[in-house]
């Protein structure tokens, strides 16, 4: 209880409430402009958050993180462009919903899903506290470092599809955090006896290229494009009770959600996915979707909102982002001193029960505002996108600059916003080579303690945690493997039985 | 011949114009810092081998170059889509942009924040196509209020701008400090 009382008056702080707010608010006006993305605006706010307490900043951020997905979801069901990236399976049923006319019926149950999507993952996070506060302390270097590996493995094989550009770029994110001055032997890497490379690589600077500027720079070039107009009447508090319809669907979903966003490396894609084809092969009515079935718009936006908080988990216990969000978020943490891992559970708990608070108040915050003001923000995001992109190249500045008043920094930010715009011209992924950077340094600090103990091999995995991590590794390789054996085979079966077939035509 | 097709096969992938420029590339950029390991990296004595400041950049670059391999084998081996010169045409472009955003981080210590961002804005409002009187009055207006909520209420370290100095004495101070 007392702990409590003392994450309440954390909270209780008027500069933790205006953060919440502005988070929250903005978060969601950020999420509806197509373009821009909670990335792009945790990338430039990040060094500005620098100068607040660590519970503030933290809170904006949180605030822009948890709420983007609920704004993505307003162009996704009414003009067919998704604010965010997560919100493309929202379009699906969605848009379809608002050509029948029912576009106040698709808002209201995506934001109601939304919100029980939210709260879930809070309370699980709640729930999971104690037992994360009780396993954390068993994590020492050689498990972080097997997490750390972990996670580095999933985020390559998630991209299915690009697995090789996904670890091609991954290892380029770890070679980055290497270079510089070597903080244990003091030897120069790979600095080319260049001065300004001897401090290393800066993540952030890294960050505001990859998602800031490069975004900017493909507005700019881009050829302009305005989002269409739309207006929505009706009653949009009604998809809360309409929810309870659709419950089982919300709940499974919202579990998929918060067990894929504590895996590093999976997220808010594999979430969706997993819970579209579950609400899909569940349902009576399965042809209803992509052609706009409520069950479909539920189970994508509840599972894609319980990420967030369940990312949470990983990156507060453990002190591993499990996504290049949370991975800016360790940044904050660690320039004020504040370490995630298990110390943080046994040593500053109120901080963490406050970030738990932080996190449901932003959820109702969000929907009281887009219960009341939907219509406002489908006004705001008729911005044309090339002045988005002036925007946005401007507040990256501000995020590249206040870091070091440093021109190279903006100069290496800007290589980074060029080698960002070609990953998403080409559709490769941009996040392997963050989480590259953050967990690469960690797994060099992890092993290097961990070995120090270590006398054969198998000592490395003696200890009951590191032996199910790699366990989970080993299996996770394995079963890659099978399915790019099977995929493989189904391939050519399939292409066997189209040439069989168009032999007998022609035969 | 059948290993061969078996190959290209499982390498096979959607790949979008450009994607062979690139790939290739990166793993040209790889084989390079991959040879510079021995020269850029030490190797030192009576220190074991996962403490050794070679370790990680040697590992991380023999993955990088290994996957970047693959990533090419794969891109040699997918159905190519045409406009691949267009594309690089498209990233050379961004060029343009990342110059004025340059002389823009070069103009700041001069200027001062709030007078830069006011031209910058305006400048590439103009530049994209956009100079109507309501777009340069919405830059205008979104250029102050970026220089005033960073600068000022924030207190993000961005110095002060050496045209302040030529200022009368009250407005001097006032702008180093808010503007």
């Amino acid at each position: 209880m007392e702990t409590f009382l003392s994450s309440l008056a954390i909270l209780s702080q008027w500069q933790v409430l205006v953060a919440l707010l502005l988070g929250s608010i903005g978060g969601v006006i950020i999420g509806a402009l197509p373009g821009v993305g909670a990335a792009v605006a945790i990338a430039i706010l990040l060094p500005a958050t620098f100068a607040f307490e660590p519970i503030v900043g933290l809170t904006l951020m949180l605030g822009v993180y948890g709420s983007s997905m609920y704004g993505g979801a307003i162009p996704a069901i009414l003009i067919n462009t998704p604010g965010t990236a997560v919100n493309a399976l929202t379009t699906y049923d969605g848009y379809p919903m608002t050509k029948r006319g029912e576009g106040h019926r698709a808002l209201s149950l995506a934001y109601s899903a939304s919100f029980f999507g939210g709260i879930f993952s809070v309370v699980c996070l709640i729930l999971l506290s104690p037992l994360l506060a009780m396993i954390a302390p068993h994590f020492g270097s050689r498990e972080i470092f097997l997490a750390a590996l972990l996670g580095i493995i999933l985020v390559v094989l998630a991209h299915r599809g690009q697995v090789f550009a996904a670890g091609m770029l991954a290892s380029f994110g770890i070679f980055l955090s290497t270079i510089g001055l070597e903080p244990v032997k003091y030897t120069k890497r790979f600095t080319f006896d260049m001065t300004w490379l001897t401090s290393g690589i800066n993540l952030i600077v890294v960050v505001l290229g990859l998602f800031a500027i490069s975004q900017a720079l493909l507005l700019l070039v881009d050829k302009d494009h305005k989002p269409g107009k739309a207006h929505v009447d009706g009653n949009l508090f009604s998809g809360l009770s309409e929810l309870l319809r659709f419950k089982r669907i919300a709940s499974v979903s919202s579990s998929l959600g918060v067990l894929m966003g504590m895996i590093p490396g999976v997220g808010e894609f594999t979430a969706q996915f997993l819970s579209y084809t579950y609400a899909q092969k569940t349902s009576k009515k399965p042809d209803d979707f992509g052609n706009g079935s409520p069950e479909g718009l539920v189970a994508s936006e509840a599972a894609n909102n319980a990420v967030p908080g369940a990312a949470m988990i990983p990156l507060l216990a453990l002190g591993i982002p499990g996504e290049a969000l949370t991975a800016m978020m360790l940044s904050v943490f660690y320039v004020h001193n504040v370490i995630p891992g298990p110390q943080l559970f046994q040593g500053q708990l109120d901080f963490v029960i406050a970030i738990y608070i932080a996190l449901i108040l932003l959820n109702v915050i969000v929907l009281a505002f887009l219960l009341s003001s939907t219509n406002l923000l489908l006004k705001i995001i008729q911005i044309p996108t090339r002045f988005l992109g002036v925007m946005i190249l401007t507040l990256s500045f501000v995020g590249v600059y206040s870091l070091r008043n440093s021109i190279t920094d903006c100069a290496v930010a800007s290589a980074f916003g060029i080698f960002g715009l070609i990953l998403k011209r080409l559709n490769l992924p941009i996040v392997p080579i963050i989480l590259g950077m953050v967990l690469g340094s960690i797994m060099e600090v992890k092993l290097r303690s961990a070995m120090a103990r270590v006398k054969s091999p198998l000592d490395f995995v003696d200890r009951p945690i590191a032996a199910i991590l790699f366990a989970v590794i080993l299996l996770i390789l394995i079963l890659h493997v099978r399915t790019v054996i099977r995929e493989h085979k189904s391939r050519r079966e399939q292409e066997t039985s189209k040439n069989s077939e168009a032999s007998t035509q022609q035969g | 011949m059948a290993h061969i097709k078996t190959l290209q096969e499982l390498f096979r992938r959607h790949r979008r114009p450009g994607d062979i420029v690139f790939a290739l590339l990166f793993l040209a950029f790889s084989i390079f810092l991959l040879s510079q390991v021995y020269g850029e990296t030490s190797w030192v004595k009576r220190t074991k081998w996962f403490a050794q400041p070679r370790f990680w950049p040697a590992v991380s670059l023999i993955f990088m170059t290994f996957f970047a391999l693959l990533h090419f084998v794969g891109s040699l081996c997918s159905p190519r889509i045409l406009g691949r010169w267009m594309e690089v045409v498209f990233w050379l472009r961004s060029l343009e942009f990342v110059l004025y955003f340059l002389l823009y981080v070069a103009i700041v210590p001069l200027l001062g924040y709030l007078p830069s961002t006011v031209l910058f804005t305006c400048f590439l409002t103009v530049r994209v196509g956009l100079a109507t009187p309501r777009f340069l009055l919405a830059s205008s207006v979104f250029a102050i209020c970026v220089a005033v909520i960073f600068r000022a209420f924030l207190q993000v370290k961005i110095p002060a701008g050496q045209l302040y100095e030529a200022f009368p004495d009250p407005l001097k101070a006032f702008a180093l400090t808010y503007l």
